[in-house]
């Protein structure tokens, strides 16, 4: 202890500063308690308190803008890293009455314009494969080989500069049942893909026979399997996972 | 009359007890993302001797199926906890108070001394300012392991556009187990330290409150002179 400091004082000194300051400890105590059950009683949006969505929507907005470079590429892998027995988590939007035969995948262009574009067609483009550590939003992750075609290569080969220069691109399965909205900056990373082959074979029904998207800079909600229709916005498409409380955004 | 000493600045305490709210939630809400995929053990081969965590730990404190409640806390938490935490390391450096705190040469030597002294195996302490040097270590090193959450939680948090922060981690799985591991570390911190002011006393936890600590009595007779410079009489330096 140093003698700097010190101080004589009477009894009644120490206990009335006791006294004063624990009345202020117990009003913020009080404060936090008032506080926390505020929060947590807030209308909520997208099942998420207001107040905390407001500030990951601010987180969304500080990341896309100034943190997210189209530079900033997933980490990739040789080929012998990919997992052979690749994880399934999910079959939302992947019911049993899909009609393979008869897809096509659906591209809106405009209200009443919309392109219907084949496997094949989709096949002929130049494809890319991409081995990266695809991340779920649950904590596991798993590195996987995919292949397919660009989606920025796919916009340009569909003349789809005007739609793409929108800030949204909504995916649907086909029965509409999953859906996901993404910003155009990520869907256009090099690294995104409407993919059509899981460890070089075509894809399994149950990862999204016969399109899916693979885009690793978001986590795994945001891999659409068995694109129906792709649509573009300026204002942010219904996002499955996004109404039950998770991030919109969910960049990696 | 009573002797006094000014021993905790105001804003010390105000970055401490905000601090504690916030980490609690960084916890919670920590506990209700990491359920999601709860892969850690201790053991080896099929033999588990601590499970992370057992099945009665997470039904009692309601943490299963609240992955995007969890998220949505800890994603709106960790900017109090980070500014807090920086606010304070700041006040520690520019107030000089860091030299309180931080280690010295002795200190990872004395600490031992002090670790021995409050298991009752050793008798006295050797001489201190405003902490021990047990206390400067592990007062330090909570500082440290903050650093360290916030670093591991960004490399987790965003892998792609961190993607050197978090190769320098060793990757993404192992960001996950070392943000794991800070936080078993932080409330092993809490446990030690809930029994070390229990074990202070009174005296020492108003002091966190109201940051002055009662030294000693002054029979009244002296006391008069507020401005005594007498020597005072040796004091119990247990602090925590």
């Amino acid at each position: 202890m140093t003698n700097k400091s010190e101080k004589v004082v009477s009894a009644k000194y120490v206990r009335n500063r006791t006294i004063g300051a624990f009345a202020v400890f117990f009003l913020l105590i009080a404060a936090a308690i008032a506080g926390w059950r505020w929060l947590n009683h807030q209308p909520e949006d997208n099942s998420v308190p207001q107040p905390l969505r407001a500030v990951l929507n601010g987180n969304e907005k500080l990341f896309s803008n100034f943190i997210y470079s189209p530079g900033n590429i997933s980490k990739t892998y040789p080929i012998y890293y990919a997992a052979p027995k690749v994880r399934v988590n999910g079959d939302d939007g992947l019911g049993d009455d899909f009609d393979a035969a008869a897809w096509k995948l659906q591209v809106v262009k405009s209200p009443g314009d919309t392109l219907f574009i084949t496997l094949d067609e989709i096949k002929a483009m130049p494809k890319t494969d991409i081995i990266f550590d695809f991340k779920c939003i649950e904590g596991w992750s798993q590195v996987t080989h995919w292949g397919g075609v660009k989606f920025s290569d796919f916009v340009k080969k569909y003349n789809l500069s005007d739609q793409s220069a929108m800030q949204y691109v909504g995916l649907n399965t086909p029965d509409k049942k999953y859906y996901v909205g993404i910003d155009t900056k990520s869907i256009l990373h090099p690294q995104t893909i409407l993919c059509y082959e899981m460890n070089g074979k075509p894809l399994p029904m149950n990862q999204g026979y016969p399109l899916r998207l693979i885009i690793p800079v978001k986590y795994g909600i945001k891999h659409l399997k068995r694109i129906g229709t792709i649509f573009f916005s300026n204002s942010r498409p219904k996002d499955y996972w996004y109404e039950k409380g998770y991030d919109y955004y969910s960049g990696l | 009359m009573k002797r006094i000493v000014q021993k905790h600045p105001l804003a010390i305490r105000w970055f401490h007890w905000i601090n504690f709210p916030v980490l609690a939630v960084m916890i919670w809400s920590g506990l209700l993302i990491y359920w999601a995929n709860d892969v850690y053990r201790v053991g080896w081969g099929n033999t588990t001797v601590l499970k992370f965590f057992p099945d009665s730990f997470n039904k009692a404190l309601n943490i299963p199926f609240r992955l995007a409640e969890g998220m949505s806390f800890h994603f709106v938490f960790m900017w109090l906890f980070a500014i807090n935490g920086l606010l304070y390391v700041c006040y520690l450096f520019f107030s000089g108070e860091w030299k309180l705190i931080f280690p010295n040469k002795k200190s990872l030597k004395e600490s031992w001394q002090v670790v021995l002294h409050d298991l009752h195996i050793r008798k006295g302490l050797p001489p201190q300012k405003k902490y021990n040097a047990a206390q400067r270590v592990a007062y330090t090193s909570v500082v440290v392991m903050g650093l360290g959450s916030l670093i591991t939680g960004l490399a987790i948090y965003k892998p792609v556009q961190f993607k050197t922060l978090c190769a320098m981690l060793g990757g993404y799985e192992w960001a996950r187990i070392e943000h794991f591991t800070l936080t078993i570390l932080f409330t092993l911190f809490f446990m030690v330290h809930i029994v070390q002011v229990l074990l202070a006393g009174w005296n020492n936890f108003r002091s966190m409150v109201t940051g002055f600590d009662v030294v000693g009595d002054l029979p009244k007779m002296q006391a008069t002179d507020e401005k005594s410079t007498e020597e005072p009489p040796s004091v119990s330096t247990q602090t925590v």
